[in-house]
């Protein structure tokens, strides 16, 4: 994307539209992503609460995906999934 | 300078201010008590609570908050004002910034005080001068009349270009002294400033927006580069709103520079405030004696209008410059440093120096003012003199 110059730009560095952070991809910044293990998970939804950019997906009360587009890839997740179920895992992120 | 005409009042600087906000009736004031400026808001606020304004009165817990709530009120596109001067404009310090990135016109008066330490109350420029780069008009007035007649003008120059404004006067010589004001009507005061019309509301939730992101690498050098170009138009803008001003009100005030007695002078002082009316005294006696001497008044040092200078000094053999101020940089005060580099480029570079006269309120006498124009007239023979002298100082 070509960004805009000084002319362009809206003064006061306003940014005049919202919602504007669906359009900042924070996935990039991983370096290490979290894996889902389908089988093992009780759908406690813990990951789902604690996950600071609300890149779990939930439907009908259950987890269905990871939305890499925007997980950061911080590991808050695996550390609150329940030490008896461990179904999520970080594995080092392949660029 | 006179308004023709005009109902008249015996004012203090502090009270002329105050009642030209009156007479502006501002959306929201913000503000914390400071001498000697504590009068503006003080009268102020018994303007609000006499209900004789419509504004909404925010008695803030420090002048950092005083200018935050400023900013914050003035982003939903209320007209907003304040006032401080010294300690209170240095704790605003990091706000000033935030106010003209954010390009909010908040019109603010400042009684020109020294800062500390060592502390003291009276008055020089240093507090005004320590905020010379924040972004911010800054507007110089000589008496209280110019005082109460440049904050009715600065609302609609702050305004048009978008970029906060100060009107400075200076503490207690300014603030506190009495003199005839000529007062416009409220209706004429209305009519003159008008609506504002904001970049931009906060509060529309039709149209939300996000003030206030973080501008990094990739942003943050455009937005200073607007700032800078927005300074270039409050030249243009500053120029047309005196010129209509003049012609509205019968006034005669300068827009940049006031030049006095300078049609043929060959030597030449360039002074701020209220300094300058002492200095008028002193080019007159000068002149009576037969010295092409002339005076320059700065009225506008932000944005710095150089090309004016430029224009005035051109044909001149010799300037002495006052500060009010110290930089602290062993090459004498802001001014000084700022006009002789405007002035570089003339084909004829004139002989410069600096005086640095009445810190922390120390009087500046017309034997004082004298003594410059000497010093300038021995600059001006070739005489040894020093780039900067101070004037009034004990040895």
């Amino acid at each position: 994307m070509k960004k805009k110059g000084w002319k362009e730009l809206p003064e006061g560095a306003i940014i005049p539209a919202a919602p504007t952070s669906p359009e900042f991809k924070t996935g990039d910044w991983r370096i290490q992503k979290p894996v889902w293990n389908e089988d093992k998970c009780v759908h406690c939804l813990l990951c789902w609460l604690y996950c600071p950019d609300s890149a779990i997906k939930v439907k009908d009360g259950k987890v269905v995906a990871f939305d890499y587009e925007y997980c950061k890839g911080c590991g808050i997740c695996e550390q609150v999934c329940p030490p008896k179920i461990r179904a999520i895992e970080m594995v080092k992120e392949e660029i | 300078m006179a308004v023709k005409n005009r109902k008249r009042m015996a004012l203090t600087g502090n009270e002329a201010y105050a009642y030209a906000m009156k007479q502006i009736n501002p959306d929201v004031v913000a503000a914390y008590p400071i001498t000697p400026a504590t009068e503006i808001v003080q009268i102020f606020a018994k303007y609000v609570a006499d209900g004789l304004v419509n504004t909404e009165f925010v008695p803030v817990e420090s002048e950092h908050s005083a200018m935050s709530a400023c900013v914050g009120a003035s982003a939903t596109g209320a007209r907003v004002m304040t006032g401080t001067a010294s300690q209170g404009l240095a704790l605003m310090h990091e706000i000033l910034y935030i106010a003209s990135s954010l390009r909010l016109p908040i019109v603010m008066a400042v009684v020109n005080r020294a800062l500390s330490g060592p502390i003291n109350i009276h008055c020089d420029h240093s507090d005004t001068m320590g905020s010379r780069d924040a972004g911010w008009i800054q507007v110089y007035t000589e008496n209280a009349n110019e005082a109460y007649h440049s904050v009715i003008m600065g609302i609609r120059i702050a305004e048009t270009v978008n970029l906060p404004l100060m009107v400075t006067l200076d503490g207690f010589i300014i603030s506190h002294e009495m003199e005839v004001v000529e007062v416009l009507e409220d209706q004429e005061v209305q009519e003159f400033i008008g609506e504002r019309k904001p970049l931009y509301n906060i509060l529309d939730v039709d149209n939300p927006i996000t003030v206030g992101p973080l501008d990094l690498q990739d942003y943050y050098f455009e937005h200073k580069r607007q700032q800078v170009e927005a300074m270039k138009y409050a030249k243009e803008v500053i120029k047309s709103v005196v010129e209509e001003y003049n012609k509205k009100f019968g006034t005669d005030f300068p827009a940049f520079i006031e030049p006095y007695r300078m049609e043929d002078a060959e030597y030449a002082v360039l002074a701020m405030s209220s300094a300058a009316g002492t200095m008028k005294e002193a080019v007159d006696l000068m002149r009576e004696k037969g010295e092409k001497v002339g005076l320059v008044r700065l009225r506008v040092f932000r944005p710095f209008p150089f090309e004016e200078l430029r224009e005035v000094f051109k044909n001149i053999k010799a300037i002495g410059v006052m500060d009010r101020a110290d930089s602290l940089n062993t090459m004498g005060g802001p001014v000084f440093n700022e006009t002789r580099s405007a002035l570089y480029d003339l084909e004829t570079r004139p002989k410069m120096m600096g005086f640095v006269f009445g810190l922390g309120g120390r009087d500046f006498p017309i034997e004082d003012a004298i003594h410059i124009i000497e010093r300038v007239k021995a600059l001006k023979e070739g005489k040894k003199v020093d780039m900067v002298e101070y004037i009034g100082v004990r040895e």
